[in-house]
């Protein structure tokens, strides 16, 4: 090991042994090689007995400035360690002189640098700044933004609180998708499609007690407790990168510093070069008597220690419509009030569909209503409240008792409470949200935003996961990609699952006009559900095609079971160019639910022998040439 | 005019010419050689099942296999249930005949669906066992023995295959059954013995044990012959852990009928060269399957075959050493014995004799997916495959362990969860083959499929944003390469 000689510290590069590196091992040598490059105000490769190189050393010895040094005569990869040195900065001798992260050169350029002042200089930027990095808000896009930087040998901070809900939930680690989001929805809806489940075993032969009740603690314990272990699971991963974390809230009060204040309201302030808001969005109210007292919101659904009983959910967002479905699907008497259309920027057709699906499966709608005022007839868990209601097309309103009003009528931007205007960055004033450029930079260049506060980008945890990376990636220099935000695939985890990808028909009618698309679609059964007796008219598939560029397909829509599955793959073919030729060359899988979306016929749809298959044969395709309900006369003995 | 087979017609677009309405099916007419449409029966296996119109997938294949498989998750899904708060008596228990009756119902109803079909399109349906007489003459038997002279100007062979029964082993036909009655038996089949390791033997199996029944595999040597290798032995091993019993390395020797009705097996392990035995309630055999071609008397048409495969030899065309005749599915040789390609080809094909096309069907990058209790789909090449065509050096594998989210609440075990994409190593890295083991693989695989059909790159479906939460969404997070030894197993999203 390299003697000290103080004031400098000294750096270990590699481990010993290793005279000749392999390519992973170059890597890493290079890696860390950078880390201590970036990690260290001042950093000097330099040997113990070069003249050169004690001169450099006096320098910044009387200039008071503390630095790094690695001896390549003292370690045992020396050779290797200059070798790469001059892979990274075409220089092949020592000292070899890195301040700020600026490569000076050896020892000549290093003293006149320091007679014109630039060394000075280099040595005053940004070295007034604690991290290189701080992301406010620990969700999917500010951890994924914090590790990749961390990776990258970044000094990074984490600031992660979570406001509690005016009901009082809060959580950890992690933000909306783990917590109140994604994770919990779909293992709900998982827990409805097991009930389901349960009814079409028996049409399978299965027997078991007749009555077969659901334990809504049973499974909001079991949900909570592996939301527990993914909390957990963000704690380690940042700190196993070094990142640091914070449990306060941030707010900016100047120019490169926050202020971040902990649940016992102490203070304490952090400055950066860098700094990323990521703080999402929370559920919105409606502003009317009663809402922020007696209702809830997906904030605290998934954690509410008894079962909300007789629900009105408000709203007909796909998170309205996924919690109204899996809340029925457990047994539970549930009405939707929708003020105008159902799941807004999706494709209507199938969005329609969504709905009447869960109507025939016994979600009550009250459409074109919007409550006026919820008071508490009885306290308790559940109490009762009554919703009183105005209709949106005239003066009637109605009245009725529910034990739980959950509001799903949009989410609101976090970003008014966190110090922006102090610094000049531009929210549009309207949502809240933050315009950026295409490298999601904002207004003031050294402030990004990635996530849901993002304006005009989808608001969907891969995203956001995939936009943090590659944010920090470009930040450090790692790679120049940037995020793609078309054709993102996406599903809505209703009753029925409703996945798609690329633009909705109307959305495709407005851009590339009606006489220049092919539409197919085709209903379908799934084998699944013949002997189960369930719908045979429902499930449906639809692909959408621009004549303008060889039958380039644009829009993907797939309505059935393991929606989400199926459109993933499609996604990555869209991706890669499909058209309806490769549609049609592509052999399905039997059976299966993404065989039958492989074989979409024209729409409108004159009978065509487009469908074959002997599944098809009997389902699909007549439906197609029929329509609706006549299948099942065809198909009975 | 044409004698086209089952699979075929309905897949012709009705712009193109219809085949006749005349049909000739009486002995007094048999100078008349015009037929639109014939199909050929085939005859009973020695346990005396029999089945409607539509062939192996429908009645004794893909349908009735996926039925069952899905019963048996249902099984899963009850004890799942509960973990997910629904209070449930367990265990449940299961009732082989009213899931065989509901099965069964619905596959009738399909071979009606067929019957229909054919009708609406004006094909004529004979339901008689054929062979060809010559060239253009085939002579149809009916089940009362009236025999029916018919020819066609075309003529498609599409019999199918059979499973086999073994020849050398006492008590293998008297005794055993195969994938043939398995669909079809009114009364559980109790405690199984299945024989074999290709797909059928291991979804027999699995939904066997999924159901609750005391089953046995036994395998001579590898399972899942032609897959990738690695994955085969994952989904033998997710099998073992959940309850299959697998004899692995043995060959059955004989099978007696006890007094008490019940099958002794006797069996060489041949690991160590003992002899074990066993007793079961059924034998079932799914140790490979014939070409029906032996009953055609295709040497009296000049129809050549391969004398080892005893399958049908083709072209690229579809057509065997007759120019007029015509093999496609199973009974092909060459041919992946899948229901989606028979479709394809028999609809290229009537297009290209009636519809003015040259269209020839692209045997490459075909998707599959075994129904095997954890599913088994895959695209493209093994990592066997890929290694042989283009070397160790040429191959970048990425990979994944990973735990589907409905695991984590059910307590489930995810250890063979288990996702591979085999591509060439050289950016921007074409993708050569993808394989997906876990829940609902068939649905996660066709798309890729779709988009290996489109040349997709490593770069481009890592590029795809995933949908979250699925388990598909693992196929676009692939990021650790075999190459790099890291450990590949997937923690938190």
């Amino acid at each position: 090991m390299p003697t000290s000689s103080p004031p400098g510290r000294r750096a270990r590069v590699l481990s010993p042994g290793t005279s000749r590196p392999s390519s992973e091992a170059r890597e890493e040598l290079r890696r860390r090689l950078l880390e201590l490059i970036e990690g260290n105000r001042v950093m000097i490769f330099s040997k113990s007995y070069c003249p050169h190189s004690a001169r450099v050393k006096e320098l910044f010895s009387s200039l008071g400035v503390d630095y790094n040094i690695l001896e390549l005569d003292q370690v045992d990869d020396g050779a290797n360690v200059q070798e790469m040195l001059s892979e990274i900065t075409n220089q092949k001798t020592v000292p070899n002189i890195f301040v700020n992260k600026v490569h000076m050169g050896g020892c000549d350029r290093t003293f006149q640098a320091h007679q014109s002042g630039l060394l000075q200089k280099i040595l005053q930027e940004e070295s007034a700044y604690e991290y290189d990095l701080i992301v406010i808000g620990g969700g999917s896009g500010g951890l994924s933004c914090a590790k990749e930087a961390a990776i990258l040998g970044r000094k990074v901070m984490v600031l992660d609180f979570v406001v509690p809900s005016p009901r009082g939930t809060s959580w950890g680690l992690g933000g909306t998708c783990v917590n109140v989001g994604c994770i919990p929805k779909k293992l709900m809806h998982q827990a409805a499609l097991l009930g389901q489940a349960l009814r079409d075993s028996r049409k399978f032969g299965w027997e078991y007690s007749q009555q077969v009740k659901h334990n809504w603690e049973t499974m909001t314990e079991a949900i909570q407790n592996h939301i527990g272990s993914l909390n957990w699971g963000y704690r380690l991963s940042l700190r196993e990168r070094g990142v640091t974390y914070v449990n306060s809230y941030g707010e900016f009060v100047e120019h490169h510093t926050v202020k971040a204040t902990n649940r016992k309201g102490q203070e304490t302030y952090y400055t950066s070069a860098n700094f990323v808001i990521a703080t999402g969005e929370r559920p919105r109210y409606l502003g009317i008597p009663g809402d922020k007292e007696f209702c809830i919101t997906s904030d605290d659904l998934f954690s509410l220690p008894y079962c909300p009983g007789k629900t009105l959910v408000v709203g007909a967002s796909y998170v309205a419509l996924e919690c109204a479905g899996f809340l029925a699907g457990l047994g539970l008497d549930v009405t939707v009030m929708v003020r105008s259309i159902l799941l807004r920027g999706f494709d209507q057709e199938v969005a329609e569909k969504v709905g009447s699906y869960m109507q025939q499966h016994g979600v009550k709608f009250l459409r074109k209503f919007v409550p006026v005022m919820v008071q508490q007839l009885e306290k308790g868990s559940p109490g009762k409240l009554k919703v009183t209601a105005k209709s949106t097309e005239g003066p009637e309103t109605i009245e009725g008792v529910y034990n739980t009003v959950l509001l799903a009528i949009g989410r609101d931007s976090c970003t008014r409470n966190i110090g922006l205007e102090k610094i000049g960055v531009r929210i549009n004033e309207k949502n809240g949200k933050i315009p950026v450029n295409d490298v999601e930079q904002t207004n003031v260049p050294y402030v990004y935003a990635v996530g849901d506060v993002l304006e005009g980008k989808p608001e969907l945890t891969p995203v956001a996961i995939q936009a943090g990376k590659l944010l920090a990636r470009r930040l450090h220099g790692a790679s120049s990609e940037k995020c793609d935000y078309f054709s993102i695939p996406t599903t809505v985890f209703t009753p029925l699952e409703y996945g798609c990808c690329g633009l909705s028909e109307e959305k495709a009618t407005e851009l590339y006009m009606k006489e220049n698309l092919e539409v197919y679609h085709t209903l379908f059964w799934p084998l699944e559900w013949t002997v189960a007796g369930r719908d045979n008219n429902t499930c449906y598939a639809k692909i959408i095609c621009n004549k303008l560029d060889q039958d380039r397909v644009i829009g993907f829509h797939v309505l059935g079971p393991n929606a989400g599955e199926i459109t993933q793959g499609f996604a990555a073919a869209m991706k890669c160019g499909l058209t309806k030729q490769l549609l049609d060359e592509t052999i399905g899988i039997h059976p299966t639910c993404g065989e039958p979306c492989l074989r979409a016929g024209p729409q409108p749809s004159p009978p065509r022998d487009g469908l074959e298959g002997p599944q098809e044969a009997s389902s699909a395709k007549q439906v197609q040439d029929q329509g609706p309900g006549e299948i099942c006369q065809k198909l009975s003995i | 005019m044409s004698v086209l087979q089952a699979m075929a017609l309905p897949a012709m677009p009705q712009r193109q010419p219809q085949p006749t309405k005349e049909f000739l099916n009486t002995p007094e007419k048999q100078g008349t050689p015009r037929a639109p449409w014939m199909a050929v029966r085939a005859p009973p296996p020695p346990a005396g099942t029999r089945w409607g119109l539509g062939g192996t997938c429908v009645n004794v294949g893909c349908i009735p296999k996926k039925l069952m498989h899905q019963a048996a998750l249902l099984g899963g899904a009850i004890r799942d249930a509960g973990r997910y708060g629904w209070e449930v008596a367990q265990p449940a228990r299961h009732d082989w005949s009213k899931m065989a009756e509901a099965i069964q119902n619905h596959v009738r109803s399909l071979n009606w669906g067929h019957r229909v079909q054919l009708q609406e399109r004006k094909v004529k349906y004979l339901n008689v066992k054929a062979r060809f007489i010559d060239k253009h003459t085939v002579l149809g038997v009916s089940k009362d023995k009236k025999e029916t002279l018919l020819s066609a100007d075309h003529i498609v062979i599409a019999t199918g295959g059979r499973p086999r029964y073994p020849t050398l082993i006492q008590g293998a036909s008297e005794y055993g059954i195969t994938s043939d009655d398995i669909f079809w038996l009114k009364e559980s089949p109790g405690k199984t013995l299945v024989v074999g390791a290709s797909y059928v033997a291991l979804e027999c199996a699995g939904f066997l044990t999924g159901l609750g029944l005391d089953t046995t595999i036994m395998i001579r040597s590898i399972p899942l012959r032609g897959f990738d290798q690695q994955m085969a032995s994952l989904v033998t091993d997710h099998m073992a852990s959940h309850g299959t019993r697998i004899l692995r390395g043995c060959t059955p020797s004989r099978v007696a009928r006890l007094p008490d009705g019940r099958l002794q097996v006797t069996w060489e392990d041949r690991t160590c060269g003992k002899e074990d035995s066993g007793v079961f309630n059924t034998v079932l055999w799914a140790i490979g399957r014939v070409p029906e071609t032996r009953g055609l008397n295709l040497e009296g048409a000049g129809v050549e075959t391969n004398p080892e495969s005893q399958k049908i030899l083709v072209d690229a065309r579809d057509t065997t050493s007759v120019p007029h005749i015509y093999a496609i599915g199973d009974v092909a040789e060459g041919r992946p014995e899948l229901t989606p390609t028979a479709i394809m080809a028999g609809k290229l094909l009537a297009q290209r004799l009636f519809g003015g096309s040259s269209d020839l069907m692209d045997y490459s990058n075909v998707p599959t997916t075994v129904f095997t209790p954890l599913e088994y789909g895959c695209v493209g090449l093994s990592e066997e495959e890929a290694v042989a065509r283009h070397g160790q050096e040429q191959i970048e594998v990425y990979h994944a362990y990973y735990k589907p989210l409905e695991f984590t609440v059910a307590e489930q075990d995810a250890s063979q969860c288990y996702i591979k994409m085999v591509c060439l190593r050289q950016p921007p890295q074409p993708v050569l083959g993808l394989h997906f083991l876990g829940p609902n693989a068939g649905e996660v695989t066709q798309g890729f499929a779709l988009g290996i059909k489109c040349g997709a790159s490593y770069e481009q479906v890592i590029r795809t944003v995933g949908i979250h939460p699925t388990c598909a969404e693992e196929m676009v997070k692939l990021r650790i390469s075999k190459r790099s030894g890291l450990d590949p197993t997937v923690t938190g999203c």
